[in-house]
C-alpha cells in the first residue's frame, strides 16, 4: 500500500522536475512513511497520506516512546525522519540527535557545537531553533551563532560549515534551513537589533555562496529588476526600497527572514517573509519602510525577485511578515488557482496567485482585529483604524486595545493544509495589546525596540487562543475551537481526517476536520510549541512532537496576564501558565495499540 | 561642641522625614508614580522586558526581577546591568549582557531600577503605571 504511493509519487515527481529541483529530495517528501523537511513538503502542506490513525480510532494513541534532549529552553519545530533514522535538535546549545528507530531513543550520533554563550543574549525571545534540514546525504543546521553547519547525515561529521552572520550585531540564526535544487537557503534573525534582513542560497556541495538577497537597500543588494520585479502586477521601479526610507535609515531596516520557507519546482520560485522595520517606534522612520513585512517570490537559481507584496506598509505594531507561505492548487471564489495562502501577524489571512502575486482574498481569521477594517484590494493597502494607529497616536502615547497584540494572530507556528478537504488548520492567538513607541537610539548588537506593550485578552474573552479551520477560496472560518492559552504548535493534518497539534499546557490533541471537536488529547511532559509530524516504521504509524515549553510564548510563563487592577474581568480568571507546566525538552512518539 | 552637637542632632532630625523618602527610589501617591519611575517602566519595556517579560515577572528564559531585587542590593543590580552576568552549565543557559555601553540603559539606570523597586516591593501592580500630574 504505502510502497505503491511512493512510486506513483516517484513518477510524478518526474513530471514536473522541470528546473534545478533535487530529484532525491522530491521523492522523498512524496513518500508517506517518511518526514523528511521541517515543513513536510515544499508547499509547507504539513500534510501526509497516512490513514491508519483516524478520526475513529485515535482516542486509542498512547505514547509509545520518549527520549528527553536535555535541554531546558524552548523547543520549536519538529523531528525528521528518514528511513530507519529520526533527527531532532535542541534550542541553544543546538545539538542535534540521530536517533535509532529499530531501537527507539538509540543514539547513533550526536552533535554538539561549540558556540560563545554571549550570543544567548542578543537572541529574542529565548533561544529557540525551528530544526534541521535534509539534502544530498547531509543534515543542514542554522546555529544561533549564526553559522550554516552540513554534517554527514549516517555519522554526524561536519562536511562544511560557513558564517551567515554576525552576533556581534545582534544577528543570529532561528529559522530551518530549505534544500531546494543542489542548494540550501537559510534567512537571518535580530528583528529587535536592527539587523537588515536577507536571505541566503548556499551550495549543498561545499557551502559556497550561490546567492545573497536583502530585504531592504539597493536594487542590486535586494535582487530587483526595477522592470520585472512585480508587485500587484506592476513594475516596482528603481529604488523601490530605498524611496521608502529616510536617509540611510535602510541600514538598520529590519525585514529579517526568521520565519519559513517554501519552493514551487515547476515555477522554480522560493517564497517567504520578511519582519519588521527597523525600530518599533514608527515616528523614527517615516515611509512604507519596503520591503520589510513583505512577501518575496524569487527566482531559486538567481535570487532576483519575480514579484513582492508588502503587507503592512510602515509598521506600527511589530506585525512581522515571516509567517509560512503555503502553496495550494486551489479554487478561489470558483476559479482553479494556484494559490499561496499566508496567515498573517497582523491577523489578515490572505491568498495570492502564487505565479503572479495578484491579491486575491485578504480576510481576517480572528474576529477581533480591529487595526484595520480591511484590506483595499486595488492597492493591497490596509486601511488602518486611526484610533488604533500608534503613529497617529504619537510617540509617549499609549495606543490602547489594538488587537492582535504584536505576537500576531498567529506567529510562525505553521498551520496545515488538508488537500482532502482543501481547507486549512491554524494555530493562533486571541491576544490584544496597548502600545507605547518612545525615541531610542542605535547601538549595535544591542536592542532597538523603541516601545512598551502590555497583552492581554481580548476584552471579555475567557481564552487566548483558538485553534481554527479556514476557507482560503472565500477568506471565511469554518470553525474555531477556544484554547487556554495560545496556541504556539505547528499543526499537522492527515488522510485519517484528524489534525494534530499541541498546547502550552503540554497536551497534544487530535481534532475532526470536520468540526474541530477534540477527539485525543494526552498531556506531555511540558508546553508544546514544537510541531507535529508523523512517519511509519515497520508499517506501523506513529506520530511525533517536542515538548519543551519556552519562545516567545514563555514569556507568559510568569507574567500570565495582567491582573485584575487593568479592569480586564474575564482576565483575572487566568492563571499564569507556569501554573501549568516547566520547561524541559522531551521528544514523544504516539501509536496505535498493537 | 554641645552646640554643634545639637546642631547635628536637629539636622539630623529635620531630615529623617525626607531621608526615609529617599530610601526609595520611587514615589506613588494614590496609585501614580513620579517621572523617573514611568520612565524606568518605558526603558524597562525597550531593554529587559523580551527576556524578563511583562511587569518585571520573569518569563521561561530569565528570572522575575520583582523577586530578585529582593535580595539584590542597589550596588549589585547596578554591577550586574552594568557588566552582565553569565551563568551557563549543561542545563542552564542564562546570559545577561552588559549593558554599560548602551545608552538608553545607562542614562536611565536609576529610572528602572525605581520601576522594579516598584514592583518588588508591591508599591505597583502589574501593567501601566499611571504617571503623577506635573
Amino acid at each position: 500500500m504505502f510502497r505503491k504511493i511512493a512510486v506513483s509519487a516517484a513518477a510524478l515527481g518526474l513530471c514536473i522536475s522541470g528546473a534545478s529541483a533535487n530529484e532525491e529530495l522530491l521523492r522523498l517528501q512524496r513518500d508517506p512513511n517518511q518526514w523528511v523537511m521541517p515543513t513536510g513538503n515544499y508547499a509547507n502542506h504539513r500534510y501526509s497520506e497516512l490513514n491508519q490513525i483516524t478520526r475513529d480510532n485515535v482516542a486509542q494513541l498512547r505514547p509509545s516512546w520518549s527520549f528527553s534532549t536535555g535541554v531546558l529552553r524552548g523547543h520549536e519545530g519538529g523531528p525528521l525522519v528518514l528511513g530507519d533514522m529520526m533527527y531532532i535538535h535542541t534550542p541553544f546549545p543546538n545539538k542535534v540527535f540521530a536517533l535509532d528507530l529499530k531501537e527507539p531513543g538509540k543514539i547513533v550520533w550526536r552533535y554538539e557545537p561549540s558556540q560563545d554563550p554571549s550570543v544567548i543574549a542578543v537572541m529574542c525571545c529565548d533561544t529557540v531553533n525551528r530544526g534541521v534540514s535534509y539534502g544530498d546525504g547531509k543534515i543542514i543546521l542554522a546555529q544561533a551563532d549564526a553559522k550554516v553547519v552540513a554534517l554527514d547525515a549516517k555519522t554526524g561529521k561536519v562536511a562544511w560549515s560557513v558564517t551567515n552572520g554576525d552576533p556581534g550585531k545582534g544577528e543570529t540564526m532561528t529559522a530551518a534551513p530549505m534544500v531546494f535544487g543542489d542548494k540550501v537557503l537559510v534567512g537571518i534573525s535580530g528583528g529587535e537589533f536592527g539587523v537588515r534582513g536577507h536571505v541566503t542560497a548556499y551550495n549543498l556541495k561545499d557551502g559556497s555562496m550561490a546567492w545573497r538577497a536583502y530585504s531592504v537597500g539597493p536594487d542590486n543588494e535586494i535582487l530587483f529588476d526595477p522592470q520585472k520585479t512585480t508587485s500587484l502586477g506592476k513594475p516596482v521601479g528603481p529604488n523601490s526600497s530605498l524611496q521608502s526610507w529616510e536617509g540611510d535609515q535602510w541600514k538598520i531596516g529590519g525585514g529579517t527572514t526568521w520565519g519559513w520557507f517554501s519552493y514551487d519546482p515547476e515555477l522554480n520560485l522560493v517564497y517567504y517573509g520578511s519582519g519588521n522595520p527597523g525600530t518599533w517606534n514608527p515616528a523614527q522612520r517615516p515611509g512604507d519602510n519596503k520591503w520589510s513585512m513583505t512577501i518575496f517570490a524569487r527566482d531559486a537559481t538567481t535570487g532576483q525577485a519575480k514579484w513582492v507584496y508588502q503587507m503592512t506598509p510602515h509598521d506600527e505594531w511589530d506585525y512581522d511578515g515571516v509567517n509560512e507561505m503555503i502553496l495550494s492548487d486551489i479554487n478561489v471564489r470558483g476559479r482553479p488557482v494556484k494559490a499561496l495562502v499566508h496567515f498573517d501577524r497582523n491577523g489578515f489571512g490572505y491568498t495570492l496567485n502564487r505565479e503572479t502575486g495578484e491579491l486575491l482574498v485578504a480576510e481576517k481569521f480572528d474576529p477581533v482585529v480591529n487595526w484595520a477594517t480591511k484590506v483595499d484590494m486595488q492597492t493591497g493597502r490596509p486601511e488602518v483604524v486611526k484610533e488604533f494607529s500608534t503613529r497617529q497616536g504619537g510617540e509617549d502615547t499609549n495606543t490602547q486595545n489594538i488587537c492582535p497584540a504584536a505576537l500576531g494572530t498567529k506567529d510562525q507556528q505553521p498551520a496545515a493544509f488538508s488537500p482532502r478537504t482543501s481547507h486549512f488548520y491554524v494555530p493562533t492567538n486571541h491576544v490584544c495589546m496597548d502600545y507605547e513607541p518612545f525615541r531610542v537610539s542605535y547601538t549595535a548588537g544591542q536592542p532597538y525596540v523603541g516601545a512598551t506593550l502590555s497583552m492581554f485578552p481580548p476584552k471579555g474573552a475567557q481564552h487566548m487562543g483558538n485553534f481554527i479551520a479556514w476557507d482560503a477560496s472565500e477568506g471565511k472560518i469554518l470553525w474555531s475551537k477556544p484554547e487556554r492559552f495560545s496556541v504556539w504548535s505547528g499543526a499537522l493534518a492527515t488522510a485519517g481526517d484528524i489534525v494534530f497539534y499541541g498546547t502550552l499546557e503540554g497536551y497534544l490533541k487530535a481534532v475532526d476536520v470536520r468540526d474541530g471537536k477534540e477527539l485525543f488529547s494526552y498531556r506531555t511532559p511540558s508546553g508544546i510549541i514544537g510541531n507535529v509530524n508523523t512517519y511509519t516504521h515497520n508499517g506501523k504509524q506513529y506520530i511525533a512532537v517536542l515538548s519543551g515549553v519556552g519562545g516567545w510564548a514563555g514569556i507568559g510563563m510568569a507574567a500570565g496576564l495582567q491582573g485584575d487592577t487593568e479592569g480586564l474581568g474575564a482576565a483575572g480568571a487566568y492563571r499564569s501558565l507556569a501554573n501549568y507546566t516547566q520547561l524541559g525538552g522531551v521528544l514523544t512518539v504516539f501509536a496505535l495499540p498493537n | 561642641m554641645l552646640a554643634a552637637g545639637a546642631i547635628t542632632l536637629a539636622l539630623g532630625m529635620a531630615t529623617q522625614q525626607p531621608a526615609h523618602a529617599e530610601d526609595k527610589p520611587y514615589q506613588v501617591q494614590d496609585g501614580k508614580v513620579d517621572r523617573g519611575t514611568y520612565n524606568g517602566y518605558r526603558r524597562y519595556g525597550n531593554a529587559c522586558e523580551r527576556c524578563h517579560g511583562q511587569d518585571g515577572a520573569g518569563s521561561s528564559f530569565a528570572p522575575n526581577l520583582t523577586e530578585s531585587l529582593k535580595r539584590l542590593s542597589h550596588e549589585q543590580f547596578m554591577e550586574v546591568v552594568i557588566n552582565g552576568r553569565q551563568n551557563v552549565t549543561s542545563s542552564q543557559q542564562s546570559v545577561m549582557p552588559p549593558f554599560g555601553q548602551v545608552e538608553d540603559v545607562v542614562l536611565y539606570i536609576e529610572d528602572i531600577y525605581a520601576y522594579l523597586k516598584a514592583r518588588s516591593d508591591g508599591a505597583i501592580g502589574p501593567g501601566r503605571p499611571q504617571r503623577m500630574a506635573n
